[in-house]
């Protein structure tokens, strides 16, 4: 249960990232999410909520600092969340190593979505609705700020306070994430659903509804693969994920790399049919 | 409708407190196409950030038939260049018009028979009504610039202002702006184009607004696009910092 709702916030959340062209930014924030998770193991040991509110802390202290040092140098932001979040990553395997508490590196990484405890499923189910709901209820906003930034600030909208909010719902989605596929492979859900979509539609409401769609099948398929070939549940989540994506990018009826190969013979038939009309 | 006034008073913009325009005061009325002319550097793209809400003000009021600026937003319209747009955005020209009322609109009220028929009439007005179910990485510069002209409309804007719009566009393209935006403007509106071909100027405008740094001047092509005011704008070379 908790991963298919897993499976759809991710999802529906993956095409206002993909849109943004945040998914490097996304990828960035996973890596910056260690440090955070490691000081809080050490002080609250492996409390979901202090895991919680120290990975949403280690996050927002790389965007904002790297957004301060961008702000404050010729450096782009790009170049300066980069350089940071290399940094946290960095550190927080050095704290991991000599942090008190055991923990298992590999089990950030990778998740078990069988370890879920209810806590956990908790934490969960009110990041989900948290999620869905600020997109539901911003979603207007978003898009405008997505697609035209110069306008959308003209009209008076808040266009940084979104950025930075939909960078704080990509945390909560990743940490939601965490237990069931891993920090780095929810990646695979908060970008990979829009990516195949984006492939596939030309319209973005199909965008999010489908993105969540696919988000939901992928990890409950990835589930079933997982259980069946006994591997862990994160890859085999992305792995599913993964081939979707490669269908919609060889297959894709208008977008897709056969349909490009076999484009000559079609244009010319479109243009046949109209020099007969 | 063509009663309606932009009236600026006293306004001066600066970028890291070295201003770029000083003590604008202008007054344009609905129902004009004016031409923002003068040098690089010469502020006229700083006026229309300015303008549209996108740049702080130092000193200075923008009103607009008696909203203050708070009010205006969408009644003024900023037209951006067309490559701040990303065209792959998996939208058709019906939709990324009908984001016009989403000012409007807000977060909950769904779309209403009125808000359709605005929609439609900005289509029409724009000659747009055939291609509205396209996708928008389909169309040509020129019918991406009306795209963004009909975007406006649907917004209910009084005021448009267009940053070099004619910029890249080709013979056809330009005329065929040029003659919607004829069109909009006696359907009352305002529209304010940042411009830098002085020989097209005639057949474009009815008003120009000579800008150099300062304002040199501002009124119908009679009063103010004379050979002595072109000379002003152009010869002074604009305040840029740097020793001379």
């Amino acid at each position: 249960m908790g991963c298919i709702l897993i499976g759809f916030t991710n999802g529906y959340l993956s095409t206002f990232i993909v849109l943004r062209r945040n998914a490097l930014l996304a990828d960035g924030l996973a890596h910056a999410l260690l440090p955070g998770l490691a000081v809080s193991a050490i002080f609250f040991g492996l409390n979901p909520f202090g895991l919680f509110l120290g990975a949403l802390l280690a996050a927002l202290l790389v965007v904002l600092g790297g957004k301060m040092i961008s702000h404050n140098s010729r450096l782009k932001d790009d170049t300066s969340i980069g350089a940071l979040y290399i940094f946290a990553f960095a550190l927080g395997i050095l704290l991991l190593k000599y942090s008190a508490v055991r923990i298992d590196l590999t089990h950030f990484l990778f998740g078990n979505v069988l370890g879920l405890s209810n806590m956990d499923l908790w934490l969960t189910y009110g990041i989900s609705f948290t999620i869905v709901l600020s997109l539901t209820v911003l979603q207007r906003h978003l898009l405008l700020v997505i697609f035209d930034p110069t306008v959308a600030r003209s009209l008076g909208i808040r266009v940084a306070w979104l950025d930075y909010l939909l960078i704080g719902l990509m945390v909560m989605a990743m940490i939601s994430s965490l237990q069931a596929v891993g920090v780095v492979l929810s990646l695979g859900l908060l970008i990979l659903p829009a990516a195949t979509l984006y492939l596939l539609s030309d319209s973005y409401p199909t965008m999010i509804w489908g993105g969540a769609l696919l988000g939901t099948t992928g990890a409950i398929l990835g589930l079933l693969v997982s259980y069946w070939i006994d591997v862990p549940s994160g890859p085999s989540i992305v792995m599913v994920l993964s081939f979707f994506f490669l269908l919609a990018y060889l297959f894709g009826p208008k977008y897709g790399l056969v349909r490009k190969i076999l484009k000559s013979s079609h244009l010319h038939e479109e243009s046949l049919r109209r020099w007969k009309k | 409708m063509s009663n309606h006034r932009l009236i600026v008073k006293n306004l001066t913009v600066s970028y890291d407190r070295v201003p770029a325009l000083h003590h604008i005061d202008l007054e344009l009325s609905c129902g004009h196409c004016i031409g923002l002319l003068g040098p690089n550097g010469a502020g006229k793209t700083t006026l229309i950030r300015a303008l549209a809400n996108l740049i702080d003000k130092e000193s200075g009021s923008i009103e607009l038939k008696g909203h203050f600026e708070s009010k205006l937003s969408p009644r003024i319209s900023y037209l951006p260049q067309r490559s701040a747009v990303d065209w792959d955005f998996p939208i058709t020209v019906r939709g990324m018009v009908e984001m016009g009322r989403f000012p409007e609109l807000g977060a909950w009220k769904s779309f209403s028979a009125h808000d359709r028929s605005v929609v439609q009439e900005a289509l029409s007005v724009t000659k747009l009504l055939a291609l509205a179910d396209r996708q928008i990485n389909a169309l040509s510069g020129g019918q991406q610039q009306r795209a963004f002209l009909a975007r406006a409309w649907a917004q209910e804007a009084e005021v448009y202002l267009l940053d070099e719009p004619f910029a890249a566009l080709d013979a056809n393209a330009q005329s065929e702006l040029q003659v919607l935006l004829h069109e909009m403007v006696r359907l009352g509106k305002l529209i304010v184009v940042s411009h830098h071909d002085l020989k097209s100027v005639p057949e474009l405008f009815d008003r120009v607004i000579l800008l150099n740094g300062e304002l040199i001047a501002s009124g119908t092509l009679a009063e103010a696009f004379t050979s002595e005011n072109i000379a002003r704008t152009y010869s002074v070379p604009a305040f840029t910092g740097e020793p001379r």
